[in-house]
């Protein structure tokens, strides 16, 4: 961020910038930035909070009215404390959509089946509710996403239904779409109020969905292409859930 | 709230990750923040669905238009390693245009720029410093007089 600011300064452009890593804006010194004390991923601080996301904004803008630079100023607030659920007590008990004990291996497919088919009409209430869906950067079916993802997790040649793009890329972007399928679907659930780490506990240590992914990437790294060991050591399993 | 500092695993892997340094701050003026034409550049990989997705080490652009409903934003963004369940509830929380909007109308800014453009944020700022230039050849022909940076 800090070096598309100093580019667009050498143009003549005067920017202002959120800043979410302090260090890496110390080092790169650009003219005015504003450090938030958020969540990775939440650079305005809480999702569907107005008034706080204004105040974060206009604490950015306020920064073109110094006359000296570079500006690091720290924002004040903490972000309002929220959960993703539509409301209840957020005492609810997570629990995996999908249980039952997988007899056979091919039953990998019908149990991701099921939990897509089980989540859908969530699913289509998020949508509603949320007037939107973050689902189809893969433009790929739901179902038939989940189908190439646990053949892959199986170490299945399969034939990639996006020829533009390669294998790797395939596989990252229909993980992309079925991780928000699920969280967007979870979290429509009533009295499901849950944080950020504990839906992606429950997703990547709750569901069917979750396992999968994480035997791809096992299988990925084994793999003697170097996008698809990239993948799999980087592109597929978030850090904090390395552990499982 | 999570902060970058609580999750260890995170935070020492990101902080180590290598930045650009340079030697001088450009240092570009204005007009009052209330007069100021504003568009908003994301790091966050967003692009309107059916784009062509980010891929790793991608440093090209993406242009989010003035009829882009927000409905038509998706984020391919290849780190794994942040939150997207907020973006999921609500776009403005990574790309506040309806915020921009609401500022300008009660007289805080200007006004909202036409184009609005999102990189990813994982490829090394070194290498988008073309696109970059092209990007601002085309803020410039919007008329805009402040770049709101958001990262994600």
């Amino acid at each position: 961020m800090g070096g598309l600011a100093h580019y667009f300064e050498t143009e003549g452009l005067p920017t202002t910038q959120i800043s979410l890593i302090r260090q890496h804006t110390e080092r790169m010194k650009p003219p005015r930035a504003l450090w938030v004390p958020f969540e990775l991923g939440r650079p305005l601080g809480a999702p569907n909070d107005p008034e706080f996301q204004k105040r974060v904004i206009m604490a950015a803008l306020d920064l073109f009215h110094r006359t000296t630079g570079p500006v690091l100023e720290d924002f004040p607030e903490d972000a309002p404390s929220d959960s993703v659920g539509t409301g209840g007590t957020g005492e609810g008990t997570w629990a995996c959509p999908v249980s039952f004990p997988l007899k056979e291996e091919g039953d990998v497919r019908k149990a991701l089946a099921l939990e897509v088919w089980q989540l859908s009409s969530w699913y289509r209430m998020a949508w509603a509710k949320n007037g939107r869906t973050t689902v189809g950067v893969s433009g790929l079916d739901m179902q038939a996403a989940v189908a190439l993802l646990a053949d892959a997790a199986r170490g299945l040649e399969v034939e990639n239904p996006l020829p533009g793009l390669s294998w790797p890329t395939t596989l990252r972007l229909a993980a992309e779409d079925v991780k928000a399928y699920y969280l967007e679907s979870v979290a429509a659930q009533p009295g499901r109020a849950a944080t950020p780490a504990e839906l992606a506990d429950w997703f990547w240590g709750r569901t069917k969905a979750g396992e999968t992914l994480r035997a791809l990437k096992a299988i990925a790294l084994q793999s003697e292409d170097q996008e698809m060991q990239l993948l799999g050591s980087l592109l597929l399993v978030p850090r904090a859930q390395a552990h499982r | 709230m999570a902060r970058l500092e609580d999750m260890p695993e995170s935070a020492e892997h990101l902080r180590a990750l290598p930045c650009p340094e340079f030697d001088s701050t450009p240092w570009a003026e204005g007009p009052p923040v209330d007069r100021r034409r504003v568009a908003m550049v994301s790091t966050a990989g967003l692009h309107v669905r059916g784009d062509a997705p980010f891929s790793v080490m991608d440093a090209d652009y993406r242009v989010i238009g003035p009829n882009t409903a927000a409905d038509d934003l998706v984020m391919s963004h290849v780190s794994t390693n942040f939150d997207r369940t907020g973006f999921q509830q609500d776009v403005n929380i990574v790309f506040p245009l309806d915020r921009l909007h609401e500022l300008a109308d009660e007289g805080a800014i200007g006004s909202v720029a036409d184009y609005h453009y999102s990189f990813m944020g994982a490829t090394d700022p070194g290498e988008m410093v073309d696109t970059a230039r092209h990007v601002a050849g085309l803020l410039k022909g919007d008329r805009v007089t402040a770049v709101f940076l958001v990262p994600v």
